[in-house]
């Protein structure tokens, strides 16, 4: 389904496993996830206040955060690399390359743009709806459509 | 002090900061997932309104992990704010504080300001710049880099991927441009 034009910004985002996950072991995943919502709240990163800080080089916070969350990643995957570590199913752990493309310039500076406004990526928009801010249902829903758009007029951007 | 009272504090980034950089380890070995949370909304598309557009014709099913993770993230939302909210206000520095006091934006109570962020500030032309145009950016953005701070600043970056590192570097361009240049305006109207 894919033209070779397309193919790189196609098939990103979508997963190397070639284990089907059940519903059953797709909780293992919502675990995580509210593990790291709780994070998002506690450490106050869904906070527009932090994100204008940031912008506005009036607080470390964010790049305290941002700057350990890469060290730790950093490190934890050349582990993986180095000791061959295999997924708790037995699976060797495969981790796609990211292609360059010019989206990532021209859709990264809209993205910025958007992350000021909103105070917001896409992981904070969820946890901001769960502490009760119920109006950004509305933000996530732009966002939704904003990336199907994307999708609408992909192969009329430049790439 | 109080394990519990401990928790409802505010978290300090070097808390914060490897507790997100270890969910790219657990993803990875309890299923071999790459983190990355924009690709939801594209899943989102996909499982919703398709609309015979070919870069939503795929398995969506298949990725449906991502659909559960950010639906935890949105429950992590719900145990933060009910169970372990901090009884504070939320601390700003006092240079924002005064800025954002000269667009008539006063109230830190919670962790976004009311007057932005609320169903009356939707109807004017301001809330809607912020809340509709503002998440519009976000979606088509972050398509468009093929990632957002998740998926390129904290996966692609810990893979030592250099188109990652561009991505992330045009994030705070745009955030910087945004936030001194333009925000002013829309915060004025």
């Amino acid at each position: 389904m894919n033209n070779l034009e397309n193919k790189n910004t196609d098939t990103e985002g979508i997963n190397g496993s070639q284990i089907k996950d059940s519903g059953f072991s797709n909780l293992k995943y919502l675990l995580v996830g509210i593990f790291f919502g709780i994070v998002f709240v506690k450490a106050e990163i869904i906070s527009w206040f932090r994100i204008q800080e940031m912008f506005q080089l009036q607080s470390f916070f964010m790049y305290g955060v941002i700057g350990s969350a890469v060290v730790v990643g950093v490190i934890s995957v050349q582990i993986i690399k180095k000791f061959n570590i295999k997924t708790i199913q037995g699976e060797k752990i495969e981790i796609q390359p990211k292609t360059f493309n010019k989206g990532q310039i021209y859709g990264g500076l809209m993205f910025g743009f958007g992350w000021a406004i909103t105070g917001a990526c896409p992981g904070p928009l969820f946890a901001q709806i769960g502490t009760g801010v119920t109006v950004i249902v509305v933000t996530l829903i732009s966002a939704i459509l904003g990336t199907w758009f994307y999708g609408l007029i992909k192969d009329k951007l430049p790439h | 002090m109080s394990l519990i009272e401990i928790i409802k504090e505010p978290w300090p980034w070097y808390v914060a900061g490897p507790l997100i950089g270890l969910t790219v380890p657990i993803l990875l070995i309890i299923g071999n997932k790459s983190f990355g949370i924009s690709s939801s909304l594209r899943h989102i598309c996909a499982a919703c309104i398709p609309a015979n557009i070919s870069f939503f014709k795929y398995d969506w099913k298949k990725e449906s992990w991502n659909l559960f993770f950010v639906f935890g993230i949105f429950l992590g939302g719900i145990i933060a704010a009910y169970f372990l909210a901090n009884p504070n206000p939320v601390e700003i520095t006092p240079q924002l504080s005064e800025q954002l006091a000269t667009y008539g934006i006063t109230d830190h109570s919670g962790l976004l300001p009311k007057e932005l962020f609320s169903w009356e500030s939707l109807f004017t032309l301001r809330g809607f710049i912020m809340i509709v145009l503002g998440g519009f950016l976000v979606g088509f953005g972050t398509r468009y880099a093929g990632g957002c701070t998740s998926g390129h600043a904290i996966m692609g970056i810990s893979n030592l991927q250099w188109p990652s590192l561009v991505a992330t570097i045009c994030f705070m361009i745009g955030g910087f441009i945004m936030a001194n240049l333009i925000l002013p305006y829309i915060l004025s109207l």
